[in-house]
């Protein structure tokens, strides 16, 4: 389009974020690395320590991380609308991909083999989620109050079935209070 | 109609509270599937499978499949393309807000002690949140309950096999860190079909 020399088009914002949504799986880390040979080295849109600003933002603020960076980049680069046109193109893929898969495992859903072959993919998603939970833990149970947290939200949620979202609000109001009042101590990262 | 407006509602707040992105959705497409009919928890783990050997961010894809199976459960194919539309338009709007709000502080939103408070009690809850979810998978495949309480035997509780394979798929996500996620997946679809899980 009218590329006046820095400005990207948004059509550019939208293709590449549609390749990058499209190639990546598993999301959220595992884009990092394409997103650095994309955005930085070639297209220049952010500089590293950008990529890496947007990618922290991304983790505390609600919503997928992938989704963040993009809604990010395409801010810096094009403003709102370059926010809208970036976000949707790092979604358009997965949509349309999963669109066709629900529809053909609704279709088959009847079929033994199928059955039984979900029933065998159950299991492995049992230890890949158990694994993401460990990864977690690792990265955000730091000291004994994090693990008396873990237990109290644990039991709550199992003997109350309450929605997680009462859970997510008492834990930010916990972590504002205890912020304010708790001994002095490092409790950066 | 409703059931659109409900799905719009619904995936707004699951895109507001799912903090810490991948799994952050799965609490509340859990909590989705113990308040509604729109699918149930077995569902939800075919979801997280396609989720993850599919391209994409997991949580988008978990949407959009999400929100196929609801529409798809009230009006068929039409219904399941527009509640996978819906949903995931919905899950994303209030992240695209946020951040776009965000970038003009970035500086500022970085460094605040309060997002580092907030965050210092948010992630361990988080992780638990993910661990119920992974829990009530876990009474779907691999123990029942409801058998063990009405025997007593507690032999019933556990679905052996299944057992074993967790226990050696998971041995191998902790030996080989690199093997793609959707390499367990395939196996675990052939592991199923060979012991007629």
């Amino acid at each position: 389009m009218e590329g006046k020399n820095r400005k990207v088009s948004l059509w550019t914002l939208f293709i590449t974020f549609c390749q990058l949504g499209g190639l990546t799986f598993g999301g959220g880390y595992a884009m990092l690395p394409m997103l650095q040979k994309e955005v930085v080295e070639k297209k220049k849109w952010a500089t590293e320590e950008e990529l890496l600003d947007y990618y922290a933002v991304g983790q505390c603020t609600p919503g997928i991380i992938a989704v963040n960076t993009a809604t990010f980049i395409g801010y810096k680069t094009r403003g709102i609308i370059g926010g809208i046109v970036a976000t949707a193109g790092v979604v358009a893929p997965s949509f349309l991909i999963i669109l066709v898969i629900a529809a053909l495992i609704k279709n088959f859903a009847d079929n033994t083999y199928v059955i039984h072959a979900l029933a065998g993919i159950k299991v492995a998603v049992c230890a890949l989620v158990l694994n993401s939970v460990i990864s977690l833990w690792k990265k955000g149970v730091k000291d004994i109050l994090g693990i008396i947290l873990f237990v109290i939200v644990f039991a709550i949620m199992l003997i109350f079935k309450i929605s997680s979202i009462w859970l997510v609000i008492a834990a930010i109001v916990f972590g504002i209070v205890y912020g304010r009042f708790a001994p002095k101590k490092e409790v950066r990262k | 109609m409703m059931i659109f407006v409900l799905l719009f509602l619904e995936y707004f707040k699951t895109g507001l509270f799912a903090i810490g992105g991948g799994l952050a959705t799965l609490p509340f497409l859990n909590d989705l599937a113990n308040k509604y009919t729109w699918f149930t928890t077995s569902e939800l783990s075919d979801m997280i499978a396609v989720s993850e050997s599919t391209p994409g961010p997991i949580g988008v894809n978990m949407a959009t499949y999400a929100g196929f199976t609801t529409g798809y459960s009230e009006f068929g194919v039409i219904g399941g393309i527009f509640g996978a539309f819906i949903a995931t338009v919905a899950l994303v709007l209030p992240s695209l807000v946020i951040i776009m709000i965000v970038a003009h502080f970035l500086a500022k939103f970085r460094s605040s002690k309060l997002v580092n408070d907030i965050f210092y009690t948010l992630r361990p809850s988080v992780c638990a949140l993910i661990a119920v979810a992974w829990f009530s998978i876990v009474q779907i495949c691999l123990i029942d309950i409801s058998a063990f309480q009405s025997s007593g035997n507690i032999m019933d509780l556990f679905h052996i096999v299944p057992i074993i394979l967790f226990a050696v798929m998971f041995a191998c996500q902790k030996i080989f860190k690199k093997v793609h996620p959707v390499v367990y997946i395939a196996a675990g679809a052939v592991l199923g079909i060979v012991f007629k899980l």
